[in-house]
């Protein structure tokens, strides 16, 4: 059964308001960052920052390092490529989620920029969440080509017609956005799939050099790994890369019922 | 594939759950999934109503005589105002994952377009259906 409300030890508190810069190049833009210290234990807190505009990249990301630089060097978050192909640096920006590193400061809603974790996840320190689980669900599905003819003497051949069916699979950066914008996967994360490692599922279903189709769908015929999914749409609505993983998983839900007439 | 294990995690404290729904901004997509549970139930509710009153028919006079007062009252009509509008919502948002099921109109624009006329499709049925009940009457 689903729980709505946040345990006890999840309730967020008022946190600290840091001093605005001394001296600003520009305007200042308010920031209201989720905080939680793994070293105290306290419950979490929402922390406000003021950031120098004239001072500070364009994006969310950029300001969240200024914070890290100039304010408050605690501040923990994940982050690598800061051009949106990592996925590191996932995180709940404005109430969707998205990546700070290609969200513009500006794209945000008037007001603070309001900044959390990803959802419904357990938290290891401040936004940084964690995502065992999800990389365990990941590995679950096998991802990876499965054939049983005998391997070929060069690589194995795909027309281009084939090809262009992983387009819009392929992309997938796992950053987990789409599974923690899920309200299925918040509450039956345990037993679904969820959205992201549905879609890898179905890059290999549809891969025509894989030759496991059956088992993998064998694996996903179940009332929650797969069927779980009610088509809410959060996932598509966020993705930072621009896929579409609830199509993914009707396209699935098709082969099951294809395969059985 | 067995199940997802995950290995037992060592720390000082028991770590938080970060918010959800407390934070997540509603979408147009989100919010008809939640209204299709929501009228799910309701037509639970409504079809016990339904039952009451072809139950009150078979018995007799004085009891359909209790149920067509409590179904005309103010209350009751608003009651059944509430459940046509449940009835028209799910039966859309049945459609609407009928066209799904074909893997059609999963892009942005078609999937925010259907999300909204479900609503605005189920509001417009409703008050038809009562303004034809009342003209007919």
């Amino acid at each position: 059964m689903a729980q709505f409300s946040l345990p006890q030890n999840s309730k967020i508190t008022t946190g600290r308001t840091w001093d605005k810069p001394a001296t600003a190049h520009g305007e200042l833009a308010e920031f209201k960052v989720y905080r939680w210290d793994p070293d105290t234990g306290a419950n979490p807190r929402v922390d406000t920052y003021y950031v120098d505009r004239g001072d500070c990249g364009p994006m969310v990301l950029d300001a969240l390092i200024w914070i890290k630089n100039k304010v408050d060097p605690t501040l923990t978050f994940r982050r690598s490529c800061r051009e949106g192909i990592c996925g590191s640096c996932a995180m709940n920006i404005d109430g969707g989620n998205t990546l700070a590193c290609t969200k513009g400061i500006d794209e945000c809603g008037s007001g603070a920029v309001k900044i959390y974790p990803l959802p419904h996840m357990p938290v290891i320190k401040d936004l940084v969440p964690d995502l065992t689980r999800f990389y365990a669900q990941h590995a679950s599905i096998q991802p990876w080509l499965k054939t049983e003819t005998a391997q070929p003497e060069k690589e194995w051949r795909q027309s281009r017609e084939d090809r262009e069916k992983l387009d819009g699979l392929y992309e997938c950066i796992l950053c987990a956005c789409c599974s923690t914008a899920c309200p299925s996967y918040w509450w039956n994360g345990d037993k679904f799939l969820g959205p992201a490692v549905l879609l890898q599922a179905y890059r290999w279903l549809i891969d025509s050099r894989d030759e496991s189709t059956g088992e993998r769908l064998d694996e996903l015929e179940d009332p929650f790994r797969l069927y779980r999914c009610h088509t809410i749409m959060n996932c598509a609505n966020t993705c930072p890369k621009g896929l579409n993983p609830a199509k993914a998983i009707a396209e699935i839900k098709k082969m099951m019922v294809e395969r059985r007439v | 594939m067995a199940d997802v294990k995950v290995p037992a995690q060592r720390h000082a404290f028991a770590r938080p759950l970060s918010p959800h729904l407390q934070i997540y901004r509603w979408s147009w997509t989100m919010a008809m999934s939640i209204f299709h549970r929501v009228t799910g139930v309701a037509l639970y509710l409504g079809t016990a109503l339904v039952v009451w009153w072809l139950v009150a028919l078979a018995t007799g006079p004085s009891a359909y005589e209790t149920a067509r007062w409590a179904m005309t009252s103010l209350v009751g009509r608003l009651i059944l105002f509430g459940y046509t509008w449940a009835v028209f919502h799910h039966m859309l948002g049945g459609l609407r994952h009928f066209v799904w099921d074909f893997g059609a109109a999963f892009e942005r624009g078609p999937r925010m377009a259907l999300a909204k006329a479900t609503l605005a499709g189920s509001l417009a049925l409703t008050v038809i259906t009562w303004v034809v009940g009342y003209a007919v009457r």
